[in-house]
């Protein structure tokens, strides 16, 4: 996260291009355009608009792509403005600075940022735009402010007049805008902290709400594309007049990353593309395989790399020692909406479509790809349907681009299903070695993990390696332990398989928090003791950490009986801010199939802004993560991807969803992130239940059914 | 020319006859509320009805489309048991991304259709060609079952 948010605007910029074939960027911040306004709304800062007809209107510069932020910033705006709820609604914004995220220094949606950086700026500008109308009633009235209070989109004299804030919205834009603004104590919140309904429902319950997929111009032509079967490969000779013979293609173009077939519509251009001989060089990685890159990583796990976190004394002796290696694989996003972008490059103008999430970056990006400043991009953000973190690749974006400026029509760059899986930016793949000690009593004396795996950090071309040698996403989970461990070691290998790697659902903790509380569950069984009580007994300085794993346990009924043939398994894990504790209920077929019934969570992210919204937010990330452990891999044969759609890159369905309970602790603390923190404490739950269930310890995933196979 | 009935509507369009029912609906005529997610019926998103009864259109070629009535999700509002699903779609705030949610509300009204109170291997069998990558199935489930009994109520 630290290094999410001290990521320069300017490297993502500088780098990021390269995804899309080797650009370099030049980079000037975009003008801060306006946005448009009527004379009859009270504007008081970019993110407020209240219109004499009493609607209040945010303006929203996060990408909605499920996570709740188009209804989580209108409740911090709604709260500090004392707003009428029914009154609200969002729109998104364009790109502009006022929109930047504090978190990233840019306007960009990701890391569960959103609440983080918002969480005072979004109710400042609430309270500023409160004052002001509080200064205008005043105004009025003739009467002393102090004597004024609000209430849902009313300003209320203690004489009991009243006026609405669209009767004020002319007298208030005539105020100072004031320079500083006192903020409600939490205790008084009307609308944070409860479950407001989400504004973007009615749209997509009707088929009416636009994605990026959904974007038509007049004009535009559907382009599909032939990538590389191979990372790095290239192009070397095309033949296109099978494509070219398909009524409705109208162009062929090769591009750095590619051959589009440009045409009428997708089944044409579809067609057009499967029409393609293509000879490709496969380069560099032609013999790369999972084989080769898990044996590439666990030989440098077994070495060790620089190291990340040392305490204690190492040489420690321990009178039991345990060693494990566990290892994860690559992953791909599989967002619902394959990716897509429209882009329309004119004279001297680019005009983008997309479900984006890093729309900021992605400016100066495209004006570069099409050769126009970057304040004369104009991106409309579209509804994401999914990002998981894939959203915030250019990749798309770029394509679309060039393909407009070199067909001089509007494009839009849609992915296949199966491009949109073998499209690499995965979730890396990792092998960790641990060993642990524990002492006669069996209590643990000493803990060392040895990461190896690709460095996000490096592959995300917008960051780099910081000066210790360590990838904060590579060992985030694990480097930063909360478990009293009298010694303590983590280093980091870095491994280059050669395959673009990319952020994934809570990123580093989708594996290392499956890796250490699969392992320390080890050294609870080693230890003969409770894996709930062993966790609890080394989280002694750690509240947050034993409060949710309290909570997940007693909510679980975790020292009741259960049904012959149900076992449980825990795990807890802090990602982003938030602390989530799992309790998984399963069961493991005599097949070896492994079936959850029941996942019991909890979470502290802090004080809430919508708590409908934080429990379906952990429960998505639950069915993420189980799909992930269930079905969730990426392999490859002679350097190609073998997955390609749903039938070998399977997604849990409606019949295998577990019952799921979130519990929330009630905390003061600061927010934490939401969108994310649900998902790292699953897999090991489950797995750790499939011990209880089997003796046996899954230490790779996907869960291998042959291995929990009963004789 | 190829005659079609879509939402009660008559059309023609000058697609090829193999030509997937999703895509003349999104691009010939501009409906897009029907989603593309895999291309070969693995997700549901593109779920429409043909007579009624719930069809994956990326994998349907317009031709088998000729003469039966396609329904959308454009003219769900317009028919009693879409109408229901949809206000439990609302009380329940089942979309995530949303995305999914065309072929999931397609579904369920085809379900309910037929059975007007169907248990949860009925909903399992329906609904599990679905997929919805937020995991939003126990809302699903949820307000189905909801609004199976406003229907059972309103009847």
């Amino acid at each position: 996260m630290s290094a999410i948010i001290n990521a320069s605007r300017r490297g993502f910029l500088k780098t990021s291009a390269l995804a899309g074939g080797g650009l370099l960027i030049g980079f000037t911040l975009p003008g801060a355009a306006r946005l448009a306004h009527a004379a009859s709304e009270f504007k008081p800062n970019a993110f407020i608009r209240i219109g004499s007809d009493n609607q209040v209107t945010v303006i929203c510069g996060l990408s909605e792509m499920g996570q709740g932020v188009h209804t989580a910033i209108p409740m911090l705006i709604a709260e500090e403005l004392d707003a009428d709820w029914s009154k609200i609604k969002v729109v998104q914004a364009p790109v502009d600075q006022a929109f930047n995220n504090p978190a990233f220094g840019m306007q960009a949606t990701g890391g569960s940022t959103s609440v983080r950086g918002h969480w005072e700026p979004m109710r400042k500008a609430g309270a500023a735009a409160r004052a002001m109308l509080v200064a205008a009633a005043a105004g009025k009235w003739k009467a002393d402010q102090a004597d004024c209070r609000t209430e849902q989109g009313m300003v209320v004299h203690k004489s009991g007049k009243k006026l609405s804030y669209g009767q004020l919205a002319d007298a208030a834009a005539k105020q100072p805008v004031p320079a500083e603004v006192k903020l409600k104590d939490p205790k008084d919140f009307r609308i944070l902290g409860k479950a407001a309904k989400r504004l973007d429902t009615p749209p997509k319950v009707n088929g009416s709400a636009k994605f990026g997929l959904d974007v038509r111009l007049p004009g535009m032509l559907i382009a599909v594309m032939a990538r590389p079967p191979v990372p790095g490969g290239k192009a070397v000779s095309v033949d296109d007049s099978k494509a070219k013979a398909i009524a409705g293609v109208r162009q062929v173009i090769q591009l750095p990353s590619g051959v589009a077939v440009l045409a009428d519509g997708y089944w044409a251009a579809k067609q057009g593309r499967d029409a393609l001989a293509v000879k490709w060089d496969d380069g560099a990685n032609a013999a790369l395989s999972s084989d080769g890159i898990s044996k590439m990583l666990a030989e440098a796990a077994a070495k060790g790399g620089v190291l990340a976190r040392s305490e204690g004394d190492a040489s420690a002796t321990a009178a039991k020692q345990i060693e494990a290696q566990y290892e994860a694989p690559y992953l791909a996003h599989a967002c619902m909406e394959p990716m897509n972008a429209t882009a329309w490059v004119k004279p001297n103008e680019i005009e983008v479509w997309a479900g984006t999430q890093s729309q900021g970056p992605a400016q100066g990006i495209l004006g570069q790809v099409g050769g126009v400043a970057p304040g004369k991009v104009k991106i409309n953000t579209m509804y994401l349907g999914g990002g998981f973190g894939r959203r915030f690749a250019p990749d798309f974006a770029i394509d679309a681009t060039l393909l407009s400026k070199i067909s001089g029509k509007p494009v839009k760059l849609v992915y296949t299903r199966e491009d949109d899986t073998k499209a690499y930016f995965y979730r890396p793949a990792s092998v960790t070695r641990f060993v642990g000690g524990l002492d006669a009593s069996g209590k643990a004396v000493s803990f060392s993990a040895r990461v190896a795996s690709p460095s996000i950090m490096e592959g995300s071309h917008f960051m780099k390696i910081p000066a210790d040698g360590v990838d904060t996403f590579a060992v985030e989970g694990i480097r930063d332990c909360p478990y009293s461990f009298p010694s303590l070691r983590v280093e980091y290998a870095r491994q280059e398989p050669g395959v673009q790697v990319w952020f994934w659902r809570s990123v580093g903790h989708s594996q290392n928090i499956f890796f250490i509380e699969s392992f320390v569950d080890e050294m609870a069984a080693a230890a003969g003791k409770d894996p709930y009580q062993f966790r609890r007994e080394l989280l002694d300085k750690q509240p947050r950490y034993r409060g949710v794993l309290d909570l997940a346990a007693q909510k679980a009924g975790w020292a009741q009986p259960l049904p012959a043939g149900m076992h449980r398994g825990i795990a807890v894990g802090q990602s982003f801010g938030s602390y989530v504790a799992e309790v998984a209920e399963v069961s493991v077929g005599k097949d070896g199939k492994v079936k959850v019934h029941r996942v019991v969570g909890a979470v502290d992210c802090g004080m809430t802004v919508n708590t409908e919204i934080i429990k379906r937010q952990i429960e998505s990330a639950i069915v993420f993560g189980l799909t992930a452990a269930l079905y969730g891999k990426i392999t490859f044969k002679d350097g190609k991807v073998e997955q390609s759609n749903f039938h070998d890159y399977p997604m849990l369905r409606i019949d295998e969803m577990p019952k799921v309970e979130v519990h929330i602790v009630a905390s003061t603390e600061p927010p934490g992130g939401i969108g994310e923190p649900g998902l790292p404490p699953l897999a090991p739950a489950v797995s750790n239940a499939v011990f209880a269930a089997t003796g046996k310890r899954v230490r790779k995933l996907p869960f291998d059914a042959a291995e929990l196979k009963q004789a | 020319m190829i005659s079609l009935s879509v939402n009660g509507k008559k059309i023609s369009v000058n697609d090829s006859p193999d030509t997937p029912l999703l895509w003349v609906l999104r691009d010939t005529l501009g409906m897009t509320g029907t989603k593309f997610g895999c291309g070969v019926a693995l997700c549901g998103a593109c779920t429409v009805h043909l007579d009624g009864k719930p069809v994956r259109s990326c994998s349907t070629p317009v031709s088998a489309a000729v003469g039966k009535k396609i329904t959308t999700i454009e003219a769900m509002a317009a028919n009693p048991v879409g109408k229901a699903v949809q206000a439990a779609w609302v009380k329940h705030d089942v979309p995530q991304c949303g995305y999914c949610q065309s072929g999931q509300i397609m579904s369920a009204s085809a379900l309910l259709a037929q059975n007007k109170k169907p248990s949860d291997a009925d909903i399992d069998a329906a609904m599990s060609g679905n997929v919805c990558r937020c995991g939003t199935y126990n809302q699903i489930r949820a307000a189905i079952k909801d609004a199976a009994q406003s229907m059972t109520k309103g009847a």
